[in-house]
């Protein structure tokens, strides 16, 4: 279905994203566990896994909320590990977060202006998000209180694009919302992918996933059960995958010291 | 007539505890920091106005020219170093720590000016004089320009935060500070600013508290810091315009209390100020803040 899907995956490029052995810690809880794994410009690279698999903290701690035990993130070349989140925000990693965190007493267009003020160059324009979401313009003057869930996580899209990302992270944007909501909102991937973007997004209904990503990659409980492109994985690997069952593992993946199983809860408890 | 007059200068004295009270608005509203030291800070300003027209000989309505700002840069500073920390090590430790900053204020006024209380531009027609309405009452032009100069402060804040890209971001920021960061905001630059502003305005009310009343080291905390929390409670916690309503409805309590009584006049603020924490919690404007 994505353009990139059907081509060979360009590893011979620079990855606009490395993630190397990375390892965070929620107290005492290893949340993840050496994780690995690189996001190759014009990529929709969907991170999958259950509830509590690590998924979100990766994402935070790629675009910063989170400092990592170990392992580094690197963008474009650079290592951006030490880096603050609001500086990583303006080098083009930009996150729409998990629940939308919408600024509540600002209005749509204020939120669109406050996510424009440190804005690479690029594209994205407040004109551009209005064509892309029509009902924008007339309701622009609005707290964002008074839109339904959809329209509010089509303006938490919209305030991370003004920021003209080069590498867009998408924490589970079908969370709370109505399947058909979500259908439309992954439905403008292509179209924000198109603009040159890389998609990096996080997603518990995987049926979504496999269908707009061009590389999946399953967490269970930090660690990395499964990686590959969505036509080179059969449902059956995904599930084992997903739910920890038996071993799943697709050929072109070798890396990382993360085996197969999901009865490893002891070294996800340490101490 | 005796109780007009009490309300004209009860609305009147309303202007000079917004100026107290919106600098302690501004900055809970955006870091959620109540800072005890916000007295202590204006009678800073106060000593600092003294020092700018006796030692380098500055007109003294200029004064602030230089006061507001050297207090907006410091509180710059302030929020960036010490409240910042503070912040970073929990909520309640900006209380402790604004705190122990009141209690270092004062000792070092007291240290360098003495207990004597200090007057500014006592001599000045503008401080000295009053107007008269109708034959009984009595309004003095220090307390109409210290109240005009209220609402165009509270204008400037108003369209400072709804108007400009600092504003929008110190509003985002006091929403959800790391939304803002994932836009690119440093909430602690934005915080800062956040700081500059209300403390420059706790230079003006500070100059307009030594030209009302006298400054004294301890006036900070008994009057100052006390008066803009109940102008702040009355008016509605984070809202700027619920500050001057605040500060309006203590001045009039007061005065109103004390023609019932000379010595009731604090008291009956307090008692409004009671009334309004048991009945109206939320304050008397219960809009969204706007801070």
């Amino acid at each position: 279905m994505t353009a990139a899907a059907d081509g060979a995956r360009p590893e011979n490029g620079t990855p606009l994203l490395e993630v190397s052995d990375l390892v965070v810690h929620h107290g005492q809880l290893r949340a993840l566990d050496e994780i690995s794994f690189r996001v190759f410009p014009g990529e929709v690279y969907a991170i999958i896994g259950a509830n509590g698999a690590g998924k979100s903290t990766l994402l935070r701690t790629i675009a910063g909320l989170h400092q990592p035990t170990a392992g580094s993130v690197r963008f474009d070349g650079a290592d951006v590990t030490a880096l603050r989140p609001e500086r990583r925000a303006r080098a083009g990693i930009v996150l729409v977060p998990e629940g939308r965190r919408l600024f509540g007493s600002l209005t749509v267009l204020e939120n669109l202006q406050v996510g424009a003020t440190y804005a690479r160059q690029g594209p994205w324009t407040t004109e551009r998000v209005y064509e892309m979401f029509e009902w924008m313009r007339d309701r622009r003057g609005q707290r964002t209180a008074q839109l339904s869930g959809g329209e509010q996580q089509a303006v938490a899209i919209s305030r991370a694009l003004l920021a003209n990302p080069r590498v867009l992270l998408l924490d589970e944007l079908s969370l709370g919302l109505a399947p058909v909501v979500v259908q439309r909102i992954y439905g403008m991937l292509p179209q924000i992918v198109a603009t040159g973007l890389t998609v990096l997004l996080v997603e518990q209904d995987v049926s979504q996933a496999l269908q707009v990503a061009s590389h999946i990659h399953c967490l269970l409980e930090g660690r990395t059960t499964l990686e590959g492109r969505p036509a080179d994985v059969t449902a059956d690997q995904v599930e084992a995958a997903y739910f920890g069952l038996a071993g799943a593992r697709v050929g072109e993946q070798g890396s990382g010291g993360a085996e197969q199983s999901g009865s490893e809860s002891e070294s996800s408890w340490p101490g | 007539m005796a109780w007009v007059n009490a309300i004209i200068q009860g609305v009147l004295t309303g202007g000079l505890y917004a100026l107290f009270a919106c600098g302690l608005s501004l900055m809970f509203g955006v870091m959620k920091v109540v800072n005890l030291a916000h007295g202590d800070l204006a009678v800073v300003a106060g000593y600092l106005a003294v020092f700018v027209i006796t030692v380098l000989h500055v007109p003294t309505l200029w004064s602030f020219v230089i006061v507001v700002p050297v207090m907006a840069l410091g509180g710059y500073g302030l929020q960036r170093t010490v409240i910042q920390r503070a912040l970073d090590r929990g909520v309640l430790t900006t209380l402790m720590v604004t705190f122990g900053l009141s209690v270092v204020i004062e000792n070092f006024l007291l240290q360098f000016f003495t207990a004597n209380t200090r007057g500014i531009g006592a001599n000045l027609a503008l401080v000295q004089d009053s107007f008269s309405l109708g034959s009984q009452i009595q309004v003095a032009y220090l307390l109409v320009v210290i109240f005009a100069v209220a609402v165009v402060v509270l204008l400037g804040l108003q369209y400072f935060l709804s108007a400009s890209k600092y504003g929008r971001l110190i509003r985002a920021v006091a929403d959800d500070k790391e939304a803002a960061q994932l836009a690119g905001a440093d909430y602690r630059h934005v915080f800062g600013i956040a700081a500059a502003l209300a403390l420059g305005t706790v230079a003006l009310a500070g100059i307009a508290y030594g030209m009302y009343s006298t400054l004294d080291p301890t006036a900070g905390t008994d009057t100052i810091l006390l008066f803009a929390f109940a102008a702040v409670v009355i008016g509605g916690l984070g809202s700027l315009w619920g500050t001057l309503v605040g500060g309006i409805v203590l001045g009039v309590a007061q005065q109103i209390g004390a023609q019932i009584n000379i010595s009731d006049e604090v008291l009956a603020g307090y008692i409004v100020f009671l009334a309004v924490l048991v009945l109206r919690p939320q304050g008397l404007t219960s809009r969204r803040s706007q801070a």
